[in-house]
């Protein structure tokens, strides 16, 4: 029984104990088998259990109508429409300075530089989302209330890395000759940035933008701080607070109203189905990128 | 960098125009490096903000405030060590579960799978990672919580592991364990995304040696993979683990919001995202949020410093990589 105990990188073979190490064999591979049938089956399980709890509840109604006070029936457009608005905006916000990072870090910074933004946008990346929404909560909404903008700003403060790094990763794979051969005709590097190599990546770039969208369009956390305290009406006036879809949600899975935590679930699979969208979407992208880069 | 050189054969043009085009290039490059710094100001912004609206909470309680075992506004006594309590034991169960599991899908997906089936499942855990923590949570709280509270944690206690005093008392569906589980869905996704990145990078001739030696598949494995991609294994678990601090959604869902630590695993506590996601409503005033900026301010401290260990173990892995 000796064997696997000294060295744990030893890998010499020893010809006792060839039964148990089949045996080792074979439970590994049953394990990783295993461990990836676990995860698929938690997300068919959760997946199911929206559309099993959420899909009787949808209807016109729900789409088209705001938030029903107590007991009323009701919908969940006011939360659509907030969230549209606020995503939208945050997109706005955070993709041209994320684009005009990726292009200094891939086309102008010296490797060293490159290295650090690198460091800095990951370390970003990984700051709480709810700590996010403190900041913010920190710097705009005390003292001026509460307000879509507000929110649109925190979830801007979570693409912006994710965007950056999917842009600059996929502008160091645009091949080098393209910029040489713009430049040899005499094109000055921003032209050449902006006319050959920001089209060649744009499937990579989008790619990117759309999986930040799904990303940032489910969190509740930024939210909380910043436009959380709204009325249940549809409303596109984005400089007051805003009801959201994660928000409802959150607000909703907590209640104990049967009749709300049925809100809930259904609100929770339109979620999920934008997500999934947004996520096929990301990789018909990514492959037709791939196809270009390559064949070029 | 090599614009200048090409600019000299370019067809002749007029000085202005010459001038035009590099004013182009200066403004565009001026504004390429505003945004960088903008982003790296942001990161040092937020650090600074986030203990400067603490400021007056930590002057107010003192650095005792961290090990205080209190939340009660009726006597005014606050500390945080509830919330971290939560924090940690939920992401350190969450880390030992998810681990052992992430790698083993990586290695999977890798190194068993026929290509076939190792795109489309590789598509399912990441789409695992799709799932907004919200949903995730509500799916938590209303279905797979009452489920563990019913099955999994009776069955735990029948197990040798039940006599443990964190494995006593009640079941219920809401507390540390059922969100330690969902923090665990919420990190496989990431961890294992990356595990499988590090594994396909470890060169085939490396692995082909040790099997050509005789070794076992998993021998190989062991031997070969995980010598290789140490640092990059930890480094996965550590950026895992970071989320896992950091999460405030699912967690404030599933834990069950109890200003107490717990003996029982099974019982409800609090953590310290989840705790300041409670107080939205209430914060309307930054005196109001003191204590809330003063837990923020601590959150804040643990994933950052978790964040940048990890990173700088992924720099150090990468040189030596690129040294090799």
């Amino acid at each position: 029984m000796s064997e696997l105990t000294a060295d744990p990188y030893d890998i010499t073979v020893k010809s006792n104990g060839l039964r148990r190490r089949k045996i080792v064999e074979k439970a590994f591979g049953v394990l990783a088998i295993g461990s990836a049938v676990l995860a698929c089956t938690i997300l068919v399980l959760v997946l199911g259990t929206l559309v099993y709890k959420g899909f009787s509840q949808l209807n016109v109604d729900f789409f088209t109508k705001a938030r029903p006070l107590f007991g009323e029936k009701g919908g969940i457009a006011d939360a659509l429409v907030g969230s549209a608005l606020i995503v939208g905006m945050a997109a706005v916000f955070a993709i041209p300075v994320a684009v005009l990072v990726a292009i200094y870090m891939s086309e102008y910074a010296r490797p060293r530089v490159s290295r650090a933004l690198k460091i800095v946008l990951d370390v970003l990346n990984g700051v709480p989302a709810i700590v996010v929404g403190i900041f913010v909560f920190g710097i705009l909404v005390v003292g001026h209330g509460q307000s879509a903008v507000y929110g649109a700003f925190a979830l801007a403060i979570l693409m912006l890395p994710m965007v950056a790094r999917a842009t600059q990763e996929i502008l160091e794979v645009v091949p080098r000759s393209l910029r040489d051969a713009s430049f040899a005709l005499g094109v000055t590097k921003w032209r050449t940035t902006w006319n050959i190599v920001l089209p060649a990546a744009i499937g990579g770039i989008l790619t990117g933008v759309v999986i930040a969208v799904a990303r940032v369009a489910g969190e509740t956390a930024p939210l909380l701080f910043t436009t959380s305290i709204a009325a249940s009406q549809i409303s596109t006036d984005v400089s007051h607070a805003l009801p959201t879809l994660p928000v409802t949600i959150f607000i909703f899975s907590e209640s104990p109203d049967p009749g709300e935590q049925a809100a809930a679930w259904a609100a929770a699979l339109v979620l999920i189905a934008f997500v999934l969208v947004m996520n096929v979407l990301a990789k018909l992208f990514a492959g037709r990128k791939r196809r270009q880069l390559e064949g070029s | 960098m090599t614009s200048a050189a090409y600019e000299n054969n370019a067809a002749p043009e007029s000085d202005l125009r010459r001038r035009g085009m590099r004013l182009g290039d200066l403004v565009f490059k001026g504004v390429a490096i505003a945004a960088a710094l903008a982003s790296t100001v942001l990161l040092i912004w937020i650090a600074w903000k986030i203990f400067d609206l603490a400021w007056p909470a930590i002057q107010d309680f003192g650095l005792s405030f961290v090990w205080t075992e209190a939340w009660d506004p009726v006597t005014n006594t606050y500390g945080a060590l509830i919330f971290i309590y939560g924090t940690v034991v939920t992401s350190l169960i969450a880390l030992v579960l998810a681990t052992p599991l992430s790698i083993a899908i990586a290695l999977f997906l890798t190194e068993i799978a026929p290509k076939r089936l190792a795109a489309p499942i590789a598509t399912m855990v990441e789409l695992l990672a799709a799932i907004p923590s919200v949903v995730l949570g509500l799916w938590g709280i209303l279905v797979f919580g009452p489920w563990v509270r019913d099955h999994l944690e009776p069955w735990i206690q029948d197990t040798p592991l039940g006599w443990l005093p964190v494995f006593s008392g009640e079941p219920s569906a809401s507390g540390i364990f059922t969100a330690a589980l969902v923090l665990t869905i919420m990190i496989i996704p990431i961890t294992s995304a990356i595990c499988r990145e590090l594994f396909i990078r470890v060169p085939r001739d490396l692995t082909d040696g040790a099997l050509a030696l005789g070794s076992t598949r998993w021998e190989a494995i062991r031997g070969v993979m995980f010598a290789y991609a140490a640092p990059g294994i930890v480094a996965a678990v550590l950026l895992g683990l970071g989320r896992a601090f950091g999460e405030a959604i699912a967690v404030n869902q599933t834990i069950g919001n109890h200003n107490a630590i717990p003996s029982s695993w099974f019982d409800p506590g609090d953590s310290l995202g989840s705790k300041i996601a409670s107080e939205y409503v209430g914060a309307t005033s930054l005196e109001q949020a003191s204590s809330i900026l003063y837990l923020a301010a601590i959150l804040m401290v643990i994933s950052l410093a978790t964040n940048v260990v990890a990173q700088f173990i992924v720099v150090r892995f990468e040189r030596a990589r690129r040294a090799v």
